[in-house]
């Protein structure tokens, strides 16, 4: 039982982060948000017993994608112009 | 237009929803996953056939090793578009970008990194070494690698990383781990088996066959290793800088 009242946060954070990340106009905040989207895809993965997954997810997804997004928006306007 | 576009996205939505009605329930064992023979044989025969307690890393390595290696190559491919795309090959001068200032290094932040960065190149040593018996292997390893090098730069600059792991090193490492997993397909199919039967390198190696197997994957990871590490920094080298390769963030 507890474990599905976890299982429901995490989805709906899920659900909330994706919305941010496709709304927020600052290209910086949006790769953030999409780091936090990934870090808890790794959260739900572990808890669902894939470990070797989440790992990937949380090494890849939420460390390397975001450094390398970040760096690109540095070299690009900042701003979403949709 | 903005909104025409909602009407496919909510309809698809709806759909998918509907779908997922149809899904077995998280865990069930009578789900087809489940009660088909593939998963059961698996689970049966992997510590019997390769000693690897990690099914997962025996899978991926061994029972799909030629899955796994080339896609290690389009790891390698990308990362050499990338390089081809944006590394400067001209002397023009660099253009100043707006948000560039040049400040020192901060004493609190070099002075964690130099105390993380070995930490991290030592886990990441035993995610690779250790991806037999728990989760890891060359993928994650190889991103922890890559990521102290991108530490290094992100709080210093650049040129200090580059002078730890230069862009020609970088290339060299990437390609020398695709030949070493490729080249360890070879040589079991050189010695009477199949490409990447790791199984026939009991020949050379002092082992039995399931521990040969073993080892073969412990090799492969390493391959898988070191082109990650080095396709990974060189994709942050290049993305940073616009290929320039000098400067901090």
């Amino acid at each position: 039982m507890g474990l599905e009242i976890i299982n429901t946060l995490i989805l709906l954070l899920l659900v909330v982060a994706a919305l941010v990340a496709l709304r927020v106009k600052d290209l910086i905040t949006a790769s953030v948000v999409f780091g936090v989207y990934s870090f808890l895809m790794c959260l739900l993965w572990a808890e669902m017993g894939a470990v070797d997954v989440a790992f990937t997810e949380a090494t890849v997804g939420a460390g390397i994608s975001t450094v390398v997004l970040v760096a690109t928006i540095f070299n690009l306007k900042r701003k979403s112009s949709d | 237009m903005k909104n025409a576009s909602l009407i496919p996205v909510v309809l698809v939505g709806f759909l998918l929803f509907y779908a997922s009605i149809d899904f077995p329930e998280w865990g069930d064992p009578q789900s087809p996953a489940s009660t088909a023979d593939v998963s059961s044989h698996f689970i049966a025969k992997t510590g019997v056939d390769t000693e690897v307690p990690n099914m997962v890393t025996a899978v991926l390595a061994d029972y799909r090793g030629f899955d796994t290696m080339l896609e290690t190559v389009v790891v390698f491919i990308a990362g050499m578009a990338v390089l081809a795309i944006l590394r400067n090959f001209s002397r023009k001068k660099p253009v100043k970008r707006g948000h560039e200032v040049s400040v020192e290094p901060d004493l609190i932040v070099t002075n964690t990194v130099r105390l993380v960065v070995p930490v991290i190149q030592i886990f990441s040593f035993y995610v690779l070494a250790h991806g037999h018996v728990s989760p890891g292997g060359g993928f994650q390893g190889g991103v922890l690698m890559g990521a102290s090098f991108i530490l290094i730069a992100l709080s210093w600059d650049l040129e200090r990383a580059l002078t730890r792991f230069s862009i020609n090193r970088c290339m060299v490492v990437a390609a020398l781990g695709i030949l070493l997993y490729a080249g360890i397909g070879v040589l079991s199919m050189a010695l009477g088996g199949e490409f990447l039967d790791y199984a026939e390198l009991e020949k050379v190696l002092p082992v039995s066959r399931e521990m040969a197997r073993y080892h073969a994957m412990l090799g492969v990871e390493i391959g898988v290793g070191f082109t990650v590490t080095a396709i990974m920094f060189a994709l942050y080298a290049n993305l940073s800088s616009r290929g320039r390769l000098e400067g901090g963030l």
